[in-house]
């Protein structure tokens, strides 16, 4: 195979096959460090403030959120395209760049899968509690019944319930069937009876043969086939939530690209934050490499720049259709009573990205980090100020109202995000974060040894 | 597999591949690979054949996006017609998201499910390891003895390709 003699490893270090091995599965062995226990503490009481929010909600219902009658889309809606959309980049990482064959997502795939299901849990949690009456959250599916009556499929809701559902299992198994054989390496590093019984059950009793090597490769890239169509339905179906109103802000034929570039967008930020962070806790810094962080910079400055048009467009063809509903939800939005909003979300994603133009500041893991926090906090924003300022002004001036949670919608949100760190830190224990196969199949052509005489 | 075999290892993936190239040559059965990642270039030198889970995974789509669609019309045609702001029943356009989901899902599940049953592997499934070493960093070759016992002429063979750990199964 002809090897580019410019190109960067993608694996520091003198790596052999063993060496792979052991330097993954390290952090799962052992005690966890003192790091980890103050994580999961954090994020656990951070949980338990949303399980009373869940409480409060169930037991005395909507009423304790912030919302009224003019704004009856807030956090929780907000929360949730926020959660779905930072699921995205899990997918864009193992579906779309395998598809293209980038082989540095080898290293961040499995964790960015992980990231995407539980961000998915996360998201669905909020329309089930907007339900008011979770019990009866089943009614969103068609299933025979005694009144004879279906589902509404002509609503952009109800595809949702079909997008959100069809996203999770596929990504699901997606992410199942490449643990396989790296359960099967666990199985087989096992020092306990019990952690053997574990993973040998869970590793489907990988042997590693060539022909399930081939197929599972063949299984593997057509997943990510379905995945990647799948990838960009999902947040299309979400924005036509949005776009198949009649709300001025919100009737906008831009908003499927646009919500799925922002959600790529958000989804890397996402993946940047977490992974700057745990590459340095689990000793994985030379198969994380400031190369792969860079890549995903490259990632941020596209969907940035491509969610910094979208904005603009949507503002002149507010002013070009002439429609004065329509010019004056934009003018609100960006001079109303909830301009901070808007600016902070111009901020955040427009300009902040921007700054990765520079090398130095796309090398730089602080500058990374930060930067993928205000991406994470100016995408929340984008689709708070989408929600909040197209409704909060509506046709009828004398109900125009302003809105903000209650400590009820707060809990739910810091909940979701204790949640998802919880599962985070739980699953770095429990699973390989690394795909150990893929990163192996991979260090040959690409490591730092690779030009071994073998070739034919 | 309730035959004699014998098993040895490589180092290497493309010491590995040039074994297997030279013990097909002098006629050995190979009866299986176990390698720690999937080694490129390997199923043609075992001959395998090219997937049909391709097609799994197209009919389950073609079933999948039956099932979305034509239920979604029945329902709006048949089952329970509901006037919603006058709009047509048999909404083409509106049953695409459901139908395109649906095609996902069952492709998807098919495939996995068809790959899991064929070759036997599942929650608790029975197979056997050959070596633990071989999900780490071996590569493993298992040839099978012929019933007039050819072990000798494997065993030299097998040397002969740089293999270690040589050891028969019974």
């Amino acid at each position: 195979m002809y090897v580019s003699p410019i190109r960067e490893p993608l694996i520091r270090g003198e790596k052999n096959y063993g060496q792979v091995t052991k330097d993954i599965l390290a952090p799962m062995a052992g005690k966890p460090s003192k790091y980890w226990y103050l994580g999961i503490t954090l994020a656990g009481i951070a949980a338990l403030f949303g399980a009373w929010a869940t409480y409060q909600t169930i037991y005395y219902g909507i009423g304790t959120w912030g919302l009224n009658k003019t704004v009856g889309w807030g956090w929780g809606i907000t929360n949730f395209v926020w959660w779905v959309g930072i699921g995205h980049a899990g997918t864009f990482i193992s579906a779309i760049l395998l598809l293209f064959r980038q082989k540095w997502r080898t290293s961040i795939n499995r964790s960015a899968e992980a990231m995407t299901l539980i961000a998915i849990a996360c998201a669905g949690f909020f329309p089930l509690i907007h339900m008011g009456r979770l019990l009866l959250g089943f009614f969103i599916f068609p299933y025979p019944n005694t009144r004879a009556l279906w589902v509404n499929f002509n609503s952009p809701l109800l595809w949702d319930v079909f997008a959100i559902s069809t996203y999770f299992a596929v990504s699901l198994i997606f992410w199942y069937v490449g643990l396989i054989p790296d359960l099967g390496t666990v199985r087989d590093k096992a020092k306990t009876k019990i952690r053997k019984a574990i993973y040998s059950f869970l590793s489907f009793g990988w042997t590693g043969s060539a022909r399930h090597w081939s197929r599972h490769e063949t299984v593997s890239l057509i997943l990510a086939g379905l995945a990647a169509p799948l990838v960009l339905s999902v947040h299309t179906i979400v924005s036509f939530d949005f776009a198949t109103s009649v709300i001025p802000g919100w009737h906008t034929t831009i908003f499927p690209p646009y919500f799925v570039s922002g959600a790529v967008f958000s989804g890397f930020a996402m993946v940047l934050t977490l992974l700057i962070v745990a590459r340095k806790a689990l000793n994985l810094e030379e198969y994380i490499t400031v190369t792969h962080i860079e890549s995903m910079n490259k990632v941020i400055i596209l969907t940035g720049s491509i969610v910094g048009i979208a904005y603009i467009t949507e503002f002149f063809m507010a002013w070009y259709s002439g429609v004065e509903y329509e010019q004056y939800a934009f003018m609100n939005r960006a001079f109303g009573p909830y301009a901070w909003a808007y600016w902070i979300m111009m901020t955040c994603n427009v300009v902040t990205p921007q700054l990765f133009w520079f090398k130095k500041i796309r090398t730089s893991l602080v500058a990374t980090f930060i930067i993928s926090i205000f991406v994470n906090i100016g995408m929340w924003f984008e689709r708070f100020v989408i929600v909040v300022t197209s409704l909060h002004r509506d046709f009828l001036p004398s109900s125009w109202t302003m809105y903000s949670p209650s400590l009820v919608e707060v809990g739910l949100y810091v909940g979701t995000i204790g949640l998802f760190f919880t599962l985070f830190l739980l699953f770095i224990r429990v699973f390989p974060v690394i795909a150990i196969a893929e990163v192996k199949s991979v260090l040959k052509s690409s490591g730092d040894h690779k030009k071994t005489a073998h070739h034919e | 597999m309730n035959k004699d075999y014998i098993t040895a290892y490589y180092n290497d993936e493309d010491e590995l591949l040039k074994a297997v190239r030279q013990l097909k040559e002098k006629g050995l059965e190979i009866l299986d690979v176990l390698t720690p990642f999937p080694v490129h270039g390997l199923d043609k030198v075992l001959g395998m054949r090219r997937s049909r889970l391709t097609r799994v995974a197209f009919w389950g789509g073609a079933v999948g996006a039956a099932v979305g669609f034509f239920f979604q019309a029945w329902v709006f045609t048949e089952g329970y017609p509901l006037n919603f702001g006058g709009k047509p029943f048999f909404a083409v356009p509106s049953f695409m998201p459901v139908t395109f989901e649906l095609a996902v899902l069952f492709a998807a599940f098919s495939m996995v499910f068809a790959f899991l049953i064929y070759f036997k592997l599942g929650p608790g499934a029975k197979t056997v390891i050959h070596d633990e070493r071989i999900t780490d960093d071996r590569f493993l070759v298992v040839v099978g003895i012929r019933k007039e016992g050819n072990q000798q002429e494997i065993e030299q063979a097998l040397k002969e390709t740089g293999a270690e750990g040589i050891k028969h199964n019974a």
